[in-house]
Order: structure tokens, then C-alpha cells, then sequence
């Protein structure tokens, strides 16, 4: 070892220190744009440096020089391209995309050492074994990020996509890439155990994928998320290196608190949505409701109008149904106006709003909405007794108080306390269920007016009524 | 390039998953979205893998590997970054007055 590598490695401990301390800065929304300014400034040293270190050991070749800069400058155009072009609400299949790069990338690294290796028979299992697991993860992270990317687009359809033996499938194949690792963990020359092992993990990743619902996707995409991490780390083993390994598993840790609490939020085990059954129709429709039509109490925008006008408090309740519409800037903008009225204004933002961990969040800030009207659940749950007005904008499953009752298909699920605001309003254009596909009891409470239209046109409605009150 | 020994590996392994897990589980929900893009960007460091797989190549597949495992790479760390900066610049704390009231 030489000085300049010992200087890179000192420069890359310094790197991964500020990526944790980016991600700390990332727990106040004041703080967290400086935070990812950090990591940023962080991973171009490293990557400076590892420019350096790469010169410096001369083993390179023109070739590779030509590689390494062309393929860089392409990704990085291409990445910069697409980061500049995406709207908030695809937001979740861009995340999906680069994902599926990350681990793509960690899975070429193992397989290329593998086909480098001079006397690759000799490799160890310290090498190897790794080596192994990096190829199956990464790959797997690969075809599924990429299929998960595909379904929030619309590409790849977004129900869940079962075929006759695809669960025997999805046992047999990890059994494949068991025995695949096992095998070039033994035998790392062999080609065949190489391009076996990656071609099962590929399609593993779409089998797995595929099955699972598009209401699910917020728990697919950090459960990829977490996958990539590790295929990092793993890539981390492989190099010897352990800048990958620190940044790897901070990736791993973030993906796995996410899928856990994105899972809690839905009520069901990751298991049980990696497996699917849920949202796909076949489950049997709750007994509870199916009876006579319900009776629903129907407003119009005046009515709504005058309640939001003469209220004191209101809480926006935003669902997916609200960005599927496009309508955050017009519930922005009737936020924006009785907040000007003097009406105290919050957002109550389900965990699971939204197609991945926190989008609605994105969604409402870029409608220009100040950070300190958005409410996490447990914060606003205590606040809807107050509330004269709770305006409910595509949200269903999450505001059902039949949750709170056991025997039904959402039953345990962390709710929305919308049924104890003082009166509330339904923005929805028909009856119709939630993924859950059960009666909403939400709709038929007394003080529940529903105002049936769509989210954008019923929004721009109720704000040139309100207009007209306060103006 | 360095020569750690497994045990060291693994226990830097393990502590960075315990730091990752306190550090990450102060993030609020309202910033969820961010951190997963943000964190997707670290592991873009998965470039510098790929940097030094590129300088070890000398077989053309070798350099077709490399000059995919880049692309791969680069497009991670650099959209990563540049969109997770684009989200956080919309939190405000307070409405800009841009909009038409």
C-alpha cells in the first residue's frame, strides 16, 4: 500500500462521514436541503479521488480511461436529464429507475471481478461468497425496480399480474439461485454457474414484482430500496472497499425502516404483500354494508363553501386520488386563500398517501404549500375534535373508521380521525371503493356531506365560491 | 488497495447499519420521499466500483461491463442528487407570493 491509496481511503472515510451526516440533517425540512448539498460535495471528492487513485496505480488502460470517462459523462447526462424533466407525481418511477441502476451497477461489479480474476478458481469464499450474493441482489433489484418503474408509469399493467404456476415460481427460483450461489461460491470459474446465476436472479425479479398490486408499490419501493443497499455493500466485500460497505447499508438501514413503516401503515406484513392476495379482487367482498344503498347526504360547492368560509379551523385530508388529478395546486390555492381569510388550515397526511413514502408531501410543497401546515398522522389525529371543517380530497381506505372494528378487510389499519371533525366534506366523483373494496362508513355518517365531482374541477369550484364569501 | 480483514469488514458492516437505523429513524414523515431519493444517491457511490472495475478491465467484456456499470452509476449519483435538491427546494416554511391570490 501506498501513500496516495492511503490518502484516497482517508479521503473516502471523510466521505462516508459526511453522508451520514447529511442524511442527520435531513430530520428538519430547513436543515435538509444543506444536507443533500453535503453528501453531493462528498461524493464528488470520493469520486475526484478515486480518479486519482486510479491514476496513480497505472494499471489502466487507454481503454479503460476511454470507458471510464464516456460511460461516466453518458450516465451522468442522462441521469441529469431525467432529473430535471420529471414531474413530482412520477416522482416515484424515476426513484424506481435509479434504483435499478444502483443495483444493476453493484451487480456488473461482482460479475466483472469474476470475469477478471486471473486465476478466478483460486478465488475464496471471502471473495466469492459475496461476490455471489451482490450478483443475486443486484440483479434481482434490477428487473423488479425496473417492472415496479413500469406498473407506477402505466407501462407494465398495474394490477397484479398472476399467471398459472407463478407462486410455484416464486418458490422454485429462489431454490435456483440458492443452489446457483452455492455453486459458484464453490466454483467461481464457472461461467455457466456466473450467467446461471444472473439470468434466475433477473427473472426472479420480475416474477416477484409482477404479482404485486399497484397500491402496494410505496412497500415495493423501499423494500428495492433496501435491496440495493445491500447489493452495494455486498459490492463493498468484493472491492475490498468500505466506503461501499458504510454507504451501502446507510442505504439498507433507510430502505428497511421504510418498508417497515410503510408496512405498519398499511396494516399487513412485508411478507404478505411480497406475496400478494390483497387489492387483487379475489378476496371476497366484506359482508358489512352490502346490503340497501346507503344513504349519502350530497352538497354542492356553494355549501362547502360557506362551512369553509365561516370555519375557524380546517384539515385537508389529500389522497392519491387528489395528484392522480393533478389538484394539488388548486387545493393549494384554496388553502392559500383561507389561510389569508384567517382560518387555520392543516394538511393530514396519511403515511401510505401517495405512491411511495412521503409523496404527497412533494406533491403539496411543490403546490406550493409551507412545510408547517403538513401534519403527520399521529400529530393531527388529536386535532380533527377541533376542526369545523374536514375536507376529504381522494382519500377513502385511510379515513374508514371501520378500521378501528376487527372483522374486515382494513380492520387494525392506522386511520385518519376524520369522522370526529365537526362536520366533514367528501370531494369524490362516485360510490365507488378504495383498493380495500369495502363501504367507506365515513360517507354515510350524518355530518358527512359528499361532493360529488372531480377533484380538480370540484376544487376550482369551491375556490371561486370562497372567493366570493371572503372577497 | 487495502487489505481488511473479513472481521474488520463485517464490523464496519454492522455499524453502519445501527447508524444508519438511528440516524434515519429521526427523519420526519414529511420528508420521506426526499430521503429515499437521497439516500438512492448515496448508493451511487457504487460508481467508484465501477471506476476501479474500469481500471482492471482489459478484455472487451471486461470494458463493455465497466463502461454499462458507469453509465449505470453516474446516472444514479448525478439524477439522485439533482432531484432530490429539486424536491427539497420546494419545502418552505412559509408560501412565496408568486401565485395569484
Amino acid at each position: 500500500m501506498d501513500n496516495v491509496s492511503d490518502a484516497v481511503h482517508y479521503i473516502f472515510l471523510a466521505a462516508a462521514a459526511c453522508f451520514v451526516l447529511g442524511l442527520h440533517l435531513m430530520n428538519h425540512p430547513r436543515t435538509a436541503r444543506r444536507g443533500n448539498s453535503l453528501s453531493a460535495g462528498a461524493m464528488a471528492v470520493a469520486i475526484g479521488a478515486t480518479v486519482w487513485l486510479v491514476a496513480d496505480e497505472g494499471v489502466i488502460s487507454r481503454t479503460g480511461w476511454l470507458v471510464l470517462v464516456t460511460g461516466g459523462l453518458f450516465g451522468a447526462a442522462l441521469g441529469l436529464w431525467a432529473a430535471r424533466a420529471v414531474q413530482m407525481t412520477a416522482m416515484p418511477q424515476l426513484v424506481s429507475v435509479f434504483n435499478a441502476v444502483g443495483g444493476g451497477a453493484a451487480a456488473l461489479i461482482a460479475v466483472n471481478d469474476l470475469l477478471q480474476a486471473e486465476d478466478a478458481a483460486l478465488l475464496g469464499a471471502r471473495v466469492s461468497l459475496p461476490g455471489a450474493l451482490d450478483i443475486v441482489i443486484g440483479a434481482v433489484t434490477f428487473s423488479g425496480s425496473l417492472i415496479a418503474a413500469g406498473k407506477l408509469q402505466g407501462v407494465v399493467s398495474g394490477a397484479p399480474v398472476v399467471f398459472p404456476g407463478a407462486r410455484l415460481l416464486n418458490v422454485l427460483l429462489p431454490a435456483a439461485f440458492v443452489v446457483g450461489a452455492v455453486w459458484l461460491v464453490l466454483a467461481p470459474d464457472s461461467r455457466t454457474a456466473l450467467y446461471g446465476l444472473v439470468a434466475v436472479a433477473l427473472l426472479f425479479g420480475v416474477t416477484m414484482v409482477l404479482p404485486i398490486g399497484g397500491a402496494d408499490m410505496p412497500v415495493v419501493i423501499a423494500l428495492l430500496n433496501a435491496f440495493t443497499g445491500s447489493a452495494v455493500a455486498m459490492a463493498g466485500f468484493v472491492l475490498n472497499e468500505t466506503a461501499l460497505i458504510i454507504a451501502g447499508m446507510l442505504v439498507s438501514a433507510s430502505g428497511g425502516i421504510l418498508t417497515k413503516l410503510m408496512a405498519d401503515a398499511m396494516n399487513r406484513s412485508i411478507a404478505n404483500i411480497v406475496i400478494g392476495g390483497f387489492g387483487t379482487g379475489d378476496s371476497a367482498p366484506a359482508a358489512t354494508g352490502s346490503g340497501a344503498p346507503a344513504q349519502v347526504r350530497s352538497v354542492s360547492a356553494d355549501d362547502v363553501a360557506i362551512q369553509l368560509a365561516y370555519a375557524r379551523k380546517v384539515v385537508f385530508v389529500p389522497g392519491y386520488g387528489l395528484a392522480a388529478a393533478q389538484a394539488q395546486h388548486e387545493l393549494g390555492d384554496l388553502a392559500k386563500l383561507l389561510t389569508d381569510h384567517g382560518v387555520d388550515v392543516s394538511y393530514a397526511v396519511h403515511p401510505v398517501a401517495g405512491r411511495m413514502p412521503g409523496h404527497m408531501n412533494v406533491l403539496l410543497a411543490e403546490a406550493n404549500v409551507p412545510y408547517t401546515q403538513l401534519k403527520e398522522m399521529d400529530d393531527v389525529n388529536p386535532e380533527f375534535p377541533q376542526a369545523d371543517v374536514a375536507l376529504v380530497i381522494g382519500a377513502n381506505d385511510v379515513t374508514n373508521p371501520i378500521a378501528r372494528r376487527p372483522g374486515n378487510a382494513v380492520s387494525g389499519m392506522p386511520i385518519l380521525d376524520v369522522d370526529k371533525a365537526k362536520s366533514v366534506v367528501v370531494i369524490k366523483r362516485s360510490m365507488g371503493h378504495g383498493y380495500a373494496g369495502i363501504d367507506n362508513e365515513l360517507y354515510t355518517d350524518p355530518k358527512t356531506g359528499m361532493f360529488f365531482t372531480d377533484a380538480k374541477k370540484g376544487l376550482s369550484e369551491l375556490k371561486a365560491a370562497v372567493g366570493e364569501f371572503v372577497g | 488497495m487495502n487489505n481488511l480483514d473479513l472481521l474488520t469488514a463485517i464490523t464496519v458492516f454492522v455499524l453502519s447499519v445501527l447508524v444508519g437505523i438511528e440516524v434515519i429513524s429521526k427523519v420526519p414523515a414529511t420528508l420521506h420521499t426526499p430521503l429515499m431519493s437521497g439516500s438512492n444517491s448515496v448508493h451511487g457511490i457504487v460508481v467508484i466500483g465501477a471506476m476501479l472495475i474500469a481500471a482492471e478491465s482489459h478484455t472487451w467484456l471486461g470494458y463493455v461491463l465497466a463502461f454499462v456499470a458507469m453509465a449505470f452509476g453516474a446516472m444514479n449519483v448525478v439524477g439522485g442528487y439533482v432531484v432530490t435538491d429539486r424536491m427539497l427546494e420546494m419545502f418552505k416554511a412559509r408560501p412565496t407570493s408568486e401565485k395569484e391570490v
